[in-house]
Parts: structure tokens; C-alpha cells; sequence
């Protein structure tokens, strides 16, 4: 008994830090694909010294989220990746070109250019096969004996795709949004015009993939349509309501926190709707939470540390971000 | 392209190929970080300016080098997932929280004190400033002992048990944490990345001498990386043998791989120092031994019997050669190290270490061997633990994951286009960086103080390189 608690403790943790991920390095891949949308030197500059400082501890969740998956649920992580061997082997190389980006582009001048196209593709690249990888998962792993049983193409369908524009365009409102917060001037309001089209567009990806989602599965059907999630269904649109409303107020109002807040919180949403389409499962249609757990002595003494280093992570990742916090002047120096 | 390689062939150089050049810049960005911690405590104590100029020209390698580790890291982090999923579910019940710990207690530490360390001296003081830069140092340690654990315990497993889908699972932590040839391994790569980092400084700081031998900076980093070559060589080497007689006991086959002994020897084994392992006809062709040497190493008796690769079916023996040839060129530049350490130590008490042209050469020379010896080194000890990735229990072979052959040979081709490319200019900008003199970099400092000041670590250079120079 004890060890299906802890494995639902595990699954819950994992959640978290791959929702910690995906709002943190949501915005710092956007700011990446929101690259080209200017052309000024000064503007970019400033727009890559807002996450210069944070970007690699943003990072380290997908490595925790990956790695922990490793530790707890061994074979969810020996069925998914080789299932998304393409989208995952994309991303890490887009990770690649956009994380060395953010040293290279001030080490040369001629190639400047090139690395800025490096810091964009890469991000994009990135976001993409992040919403794809997101909608094979939803979609359904074929399982057998243990194994990914599937072909090398079945990740990618039009509903996948759909999830990957998706991310995309949710990445660049987190990432407009975080800009519109940490700039000032011209290129704020710049960022704020942007954040307008992104945000409309992710809500109406939003809407098309909670549309489909039920209609992939029947069990998706009857969870989004029968008691109680039913309640959750009818609450979570008015919630998503509230949040793009609070969005787009907030830009009209000039306001810097609100429209990042908001699109924060259009994010937290989507996840708990996927995670609740998910439950039981961590790989649907089918491994189960309790199936793929490790053995409880695997799930235990990862726990203990987990619960003592997670809080502190969270405090000097907070700190971090308190030291960097305010608006990025062009002209302060950080050395 | 890559057709006639199978997808085990074909993952398996996938991670050599990629975890070689991951391996690169955690060896100099462990002892770098400790470089950086000892340069600002000692700026802070003396209030000497050498040391924060010295401070900041290397935090500027430093961040690209990081950078590199940090994305060529993430592709490890996933890449056993990909390639050797049937790994990952039997063994992840062990590895897998281990690693979980890296990450926990070592990688967040690293970047979430990193951004203080390299931009932060102004905004947070020189206190916290200091205590930033020494948890990032502190990090890069921790994640080496966690990542050595997960070797150790795939070289020399203990601990576990088995259910009855063939995990293993972990029954005692502690022995599994603290497994055989764990101690000696850990400490035998620390020194290796102190090693590595003290013949890089010191090789720009005999680079600049060369040009400059009154500048401060290039003295000061010349000197310590001086000492700590003669300091921690010698013991490099005592830790070297030390792991050595561990793997003896507990992968003997590896050893006899790297002692390239074919035959058993009933009365005092040679140490063959040079020969061409000849698979064939199961022999060393052209050996030059000195007789009983090997026994004497490893047993600490002239006489001592060793068994050789005659007592090993085919099947469990991993390739020699790799193995042979890997460790020489490992043990040859350890003591080529030693050698520029005696030198060093030698013109330093003739009061001749600033006025040494020749030695100076050596160390530019030598800058570059610690990151070969730390690859040979790993290429011995992972080679040698072939045909198994976990020891004895399972094969290699039995690890894959169920893909295919061009999907394999398609992301390789991607990864080596990509990690040429993408490091080749890291690489680039590193060496040019270092190109450099000290005072150089602080005087443009000195004019970014002016209208435009960047929160990169290394800021935007104000002029352009000139074509085809530094």
C-alpha cells in the first residue's frame, strides 16, 4: 500500500517539475523565438540579458524531469523516449544551438547574425518538438513486453502537430509577456503589441486541442464527460476565460506583472486538464502510475532528498531571481 | 553512409562519440570552478588587483565552457532513454536515483548560483558574490562524485537484488553508493580535472611570458598552476595504481586488456611498455617487456602468478587493443606531466621560473594533454568493462533499445555535424579568448564602462576582429 502512495507521490512531483519547466523555460525559449521580430542590436541585447542570468537553472528542470522519470519510473522513461526518438533527439539538438547562443553571439561580431539565428531556430525547434513530443504522449504509446512496440513515425500526426504549434505559440505569449515585464521603452511596447496576436492565437490552440483531446480516446470521452470531472470541464473554461481576460486587460492597460501572471496561469491550467485526462496513467493507454514505478526502495531513497532539496532549490532559485529582479536597464553593467 | 553497422555499433559510438566530447568540459570547468573560487577568495584577502583581473579574464572562459557542458550534458541525460532503453528499465531502479541526486543537489546548484557568480558582484557584494562563486564550485564537485557513483557501480555492482522481470533492485544504498572501485575512481578524476585545468592555465600563462615576461597576471597564474601540477601529479599517479590494483580484483579481464596479457604467467608477469596486440593470434607483436615488472605492480611481488586472457572465454573479453593502446597513452602522459612538474619545481627554486623560455614552450605544448589523458583514461576503464554495461550481469547487447539501424546512423550523423560545428566555434572563441593577454581583456573592460555594458559574462567586443587575427 505504502508503495503506491509513494508512487503517486513521485508521479505528482514529476508533474510539478515539468510544469516548472515548461512555464520557466516557456518564456525563455519564447524570448528565443520572439528573436526576429526585431532587428535592433540594442533590442536584443537587452531582450537575452533579461534571461542571461536565469536560463540554465529554467533548464535544469527538463534534466530533472528527465532524470527523474529515470529514477521512478524506469520503464515509462524506457518506453517514451525511444517512442519519441525523433522529436527528443531534435529538441536536444535545438537545445544545443540555442543554449551556446547566449555565450557565443558576444564573442565574435561577424558572426553575430549567425548565432542569433542559432538562439531563434534552436528555440523553436525546441518548442515545437516539446508540443509534439506533448501530443504523442497524449495520443498513446503502443506497449509491448516492456517495450516501445510502435513504428518510427507514429509520433507525428495531425494532432501532434497541432500540440506543437500550440507549445510554439504559447512559448512566445510567455515569452512577449516575460518581456513586457522586464523591459522598458520602445521595445516594451513593441513586446506588448506582440504579446496580443500570441496571446489570441494560443487560446485558439487551446480550444482546438481540448476540443480534439476527448474524441481520441474514449476514455478521455468519458472522463471530460461524466461525474465528477464533468464539473471540472464545465469550471475549467471559465477559468481559462478569466485568465485570458485578466491577459488581454492587463495589456490594454499597460500593466507589466498582470499579463505575464495570466499567461502563467493559462499554462497551469492546460497541464492540470492534461493531467487529469492522464490519471492513472503516466504512458497512455498503457502503463499505469503503479506499473512503471521503480521498487520502493528506488522511490524512498530518492524521496528523502527530494523533499529536503527541492524546497531549497526553490529558495535560491527564488533568491536568483530576486537579485535579478526589475526592469533590465541597456546601460547597467553586471560586471 | 553508415550502412553494414548494426544499431548496437551504431548506439554504442552514438555514446562515445557524444559523452567524449561532454567529458571535455566538465574535466576543465570542475577544476576551473575551484580556480575561480581560490582567485576571488584570495582577491577578497589580499585586496590585490592581479587576482580579480585574473578573476575575471578566466570567469569569461569559464562561461563559455560551462555553456558547452551544460547542453552537451542535457544530451546525455536523455540519451539513455533513446538508445539504451532496456538499460534504462532494468538498471534505472539504481542508476537512475543516483542520477537523480546529480541533478537534485549538484546541477541546480551550479546554475542557479552561476548567474550571481558571473553577473552579480555588484548587485549582491562581495560576500554573497564569494559564497555564489563557491557553490558553483561545490556543484561541479558534488555532480562528479554522483556521476562516478553511477560508473562505479556499473564497473563493480553490489547491493542489489533482482525481481522477477529482470530489474535489478536496490536492497542496501550504501553499498550500492559507496561500491568497490568507487573511492578510487572518484578521487583518481578530481585530481584528473585539477590536472587538467593546471596545465591549460598554465599553458596561457606560459603563452603570455612568452610574449610578455614582466606581466603580473601571467606570472601569478604561471606559478599556481605550477605548483598545483607538482603537488597533485605525484599523487595522480599513487591514486592511478592504487585504481588499479582495485580493477585487478574486481574486473581482473580489464586489467589483463590494459597489461595486454594474453598468456597467464605461473612465475612473475612482464609489463609489456610497447607492442601491437595481435587479436588473431592472441599475442602482443613486437612487445618490449621488462620481466616480472607487471606482478611487481600489481602484486607487489617479483614472483606473483597472474592469469591472463587464455582463462577468458571469447565471449567476455573486451576489445584489447582499444584498451592496450588507451591506457599507454594515458600512463605516458601522466608522467610527461610529471616531468613539467620537476621542471617547474627545479626553475622555480633556481629562481629562474619567469626567465625560462624553454620550460615556458613545454607548458604550451603540455596545455592540451590533460584532456586527452582524461579521454584515454575513460576510454580504458569504459572499453575495458565491454561486453557488459553493468559488470558481469548484462550484456551490452542486451541493453538496446528496440530501434533501428538507420534511425541510429540519422541522429549520429545529425550529432557529429552538429557538435563539430557547435564546439568547433566554442572551441574557437576559447582559444582566442585565451590568445589574449590579461591586460588586454581588463583595459576593454575598462572602455565598456562606458555607454554600453552587456549582462553577458563576456561582453559584446567593441571592435572588430580583424580579419583572419585573433
Amino acid at each position: 500500500m505504502l508503495g503506491l502512495e509513494l508512487s503517486f507521490i513521485w508521479a505528482g512531483i514529476i508533474a510539478l517539475s515539468v510544469l516548472i519547466y515548461v512555464i520557466l523555460d516557456g518564456f525563455d525559449l519564447g524570448v528565443g523565438i520572439l528573436f526576429p521580430l526585431t532587428k535592433d542590436e540594442n533590442e536584443r541585447n537587452v531582450m537575452m540579458n533579461s534571461i542571461a542570468p536565469i536560463w540554465d537553472g529554467n533548464e535544469t528542470w527538463l534534466v530533472l524531469g528527465g532524470g527523474g522519470l529515470f529514477a521512478v519510473f524506469p520503464l515509462a522513461y524506457a518506453v517514451v523516449m525511444p517512442a519519441l526518438y525523433m522529436p527528443i533527439t531534435l529538441m536536444l539538438l535545438g537545445l544545443v544551438f540555442r543554449g551556446v547562443a547566449f555565450e557565443y553571439r558576444w564573442r565574435t561580431t561577424r558572426w553575430k547574425r549567425l548565432w542569433d539565428m542559432s538562439f531563434f531556430g534552436g528555440s523553436l525547434v525546441a518548442a515545437l518538438c516539446q508540443g509534439i513530443a506533448l501530443g504523442a504522449l497524449v495520443q498513446g504509446i503502443e506497449v509491448e513486453n516492456r517495450a516501445y512496440a510502435g513504428g518510427w513515425w507514429d509520433w507525428l500526426t495531425p494532432f501532434s502537430v497541432l500540440t506543437g504549434i500550440a507549445v510554439t505559440v504559447g512559448y512566445a505569449m510567455l515569452g512577449a509577456t516575460w518581456l513586457n515585464m522586464k523591459l522598458e521603452g520602445r521595445i516594451q511596447r513593441h513586446m506588448r503589441r506582440l504579446a496580443w496576436p500570441f496571446g489570441l492565437a494560443t487560446l485558439v490552440f487551446m480550444g482546438l486541442v481540448s476540443l480534439m483531446t476527448p474524441f481520441l480516446d474514449d476514455v478521455y470521452f468519458e472522463r471530460w464527460f461524466t461525474f465528477p470531472f464533468a464539473l471540472f470541464s464545465a469550471i475549467v473554461p471559465l477559468l481559462v476565460a478569466a485568465c485570458a481576460f485578466g491577459l488581454l486587460r492587463g495589456l490594454q492597460r499597460q500593466r507589466d506583472i498582470q499579463p505575464f501572471l495570466c499567461a502563467l496561469s493559462l499554462f497551469v491550467l492546460g497541464f492540470i486538464g492534461i493531467g487529469i485526462s492522464f490519471y492513472p496513467h503516466i504512458v497512455p493507454p498503457s502503463l499505469t502510475i503503479a506499473e512503471a514505478a521503480a521498487p520502493d526502495s528506488s522511490l524512498a531513497f530518492t524521496l528523502v532528498g527530494t523533499l529536503i532539496l527541492l524546497p531549497m532549490i526553490l529558495a535560491y532559485t527564488g533568491y536568483a531571481y530576486w537579485v535579478f529582479r526589475g526592469k533590465i536597464n541597456p546601460d547597467e553593467g553586471y560586471h | 553512409m553508415l550502412d553494414g553497422f548494426s544499431a548496437e555499433m551504431l548506439a554504442r559510438v552514438q555514446f562515445a562519440f557524444t559523452i567524449s566530447f561532454h567529458i571535455i568540459f566538465p574535466a576543465f570547468s570542475i577544476g576551473l570552478a575551484s580556480f575561480l573560487a581560490v582567485l576571488n577568495a584570495r582577491w577578497i584577502w589580499t585586496r590585490d588587483e592581479t587576482f580579480l583581473v585574473l578573476f575575471n579574464y578566466w570567469k569569461k572562459i569559464f562561461a563559455v565552457a560551462f555553456g558547452m557542458g551544460v547542453v552537451s550534458g542535457i544530451v546525455m541525460s536523455y540519451q539513455f532513454g533513446t538508445n539504451w532503453a532496456v538499460f534504462s528499465d532494468k538498471a534505472g531502479p539504481v542508476v537512475g536515483p543516483l542520477m537523480a541526486y546529480e541533478v537534485l543537489s549538484a546541477f541546480f546548484l551550479e546554475a542557479g548560483f552561476l548567474g550571481i557568480m558571473l553577473f552579480g558582484r555588484e548587485r549582491v557584494g562581495e560576500g554573497l558574490h564569494m559564497f555564489a562563486t563557491g557553490m558553483v564550485a561545490f556543484g561541479t564537485l558534488l555532480s562528479a562524485t554522483w556521476i562516478l557513483s553511477v560508473n562505479s557501480w556499473m564497473q563493480t555492482p553490489q547491493g542489489h537484488g533482482m525481481n522477477d522481470v529482470g530489474q535489478f533492485i536496490p536492497l542496501d544504498w550504501w553499498l550500492i553508493v559507496f561500491s568497490p572501485s568507487f573511492p578510487f575512481r572518484l578521487v583518481h578524476m578530481v585530481l584528473a580535472a585539477f590536472l587538467t585545468t593546471a596545465l591549460v592555465v598554465g599553458a596561457v600563462g606560459a603563452l603570455h611570458l612568452l610574449r610578455d615576461r614582466l606581466d603580473m597576471a601571467s606570472r601569478r597564474m604561471f606559478s599556481m598552476a605550477m605548483w598545483m601540477l607538482i603537488l597533485v601529479t605525484p599523487l595522480q599517479i599513487v591514486a592511478g595504481d592504487f585504481h588499479g590494483i582495485n580493477t585487478l580484483e574486481h574486473q581482473p579481464v580489464k586489467v589483463m586488456a590494459m597489461e595486454g596479457h594474453y598468456d597467464s604467467h605461473e612465475n612473475g608477469a612482464p609489463l609489456i611498455l610497447f607492442g601491437i596486440p595481435n587479436a588473431k593470434e592472441k599475442r602482443i607483436d613486437y612487445s618490449l617487456e621488462i620481466p616480472k615488472l607487471s606482478s611487481l605492480i600489481l602484486k607487489h611481488d617479483l614472483n606473483a602468478p597472474l592469469a591472463g586472457l587464455d582463462t577468458v572465454p571469447d565471449d567476455e573479453e573486451p576489445p584489447v587493443a582499444v584498451v592496450f593502446f588507451s591506457f599507454r597513452v594515458m600512463v605516458g602522459l601522466g608522467f610527461a606531466m610529471l616531468g613539467l612538474g620537476l621542471w617547474g619545481i627545479i626553475a622555480r627554486f633556481r629562481g629562474r621560473l619567469f626567465a625560462a623560455p624553454m620550460l615556458w614552450r613545454a607548458s604550451v605544448v603540455m596545455g592540451p594533454m590533460g584532456f586527452v589523458a582524461v579521454l584515454a583514461g575513460w576510454i580504458t576503464t569504459e572499453v575495458g568493462r565491454q561486453p557488459y554495461t553493468v559488470y558481469g550481469l548484462l550484456r551490452t547487447s542486451d541493453s538496446l533499445s528496440p530501434i533501428e539501424a538507420p534511425a541510429v546512423a540519422a541522429s549520429l550523423i545529425a550529432f557529429i555535424i552538429v557538435y563539430f560545428f557547435v564546439f568547433g566555434a566554442g572551441t574557437f572563441y576559447i582559444l582566442r579568448m585565451m590568445g589574449k593577454s590579461v591586460q588586454t581583456v581588463s583595459a576593454e573592460k575598462m572602455r565598456q564602462e562606458g555607454p554600453l555594458r552587456t549582462a553577458s559574462a563576456t561582453p559584446a567586443t567593441q571592435h572588430a576582429a580583424p580579419k583572419g587575427g585573433r
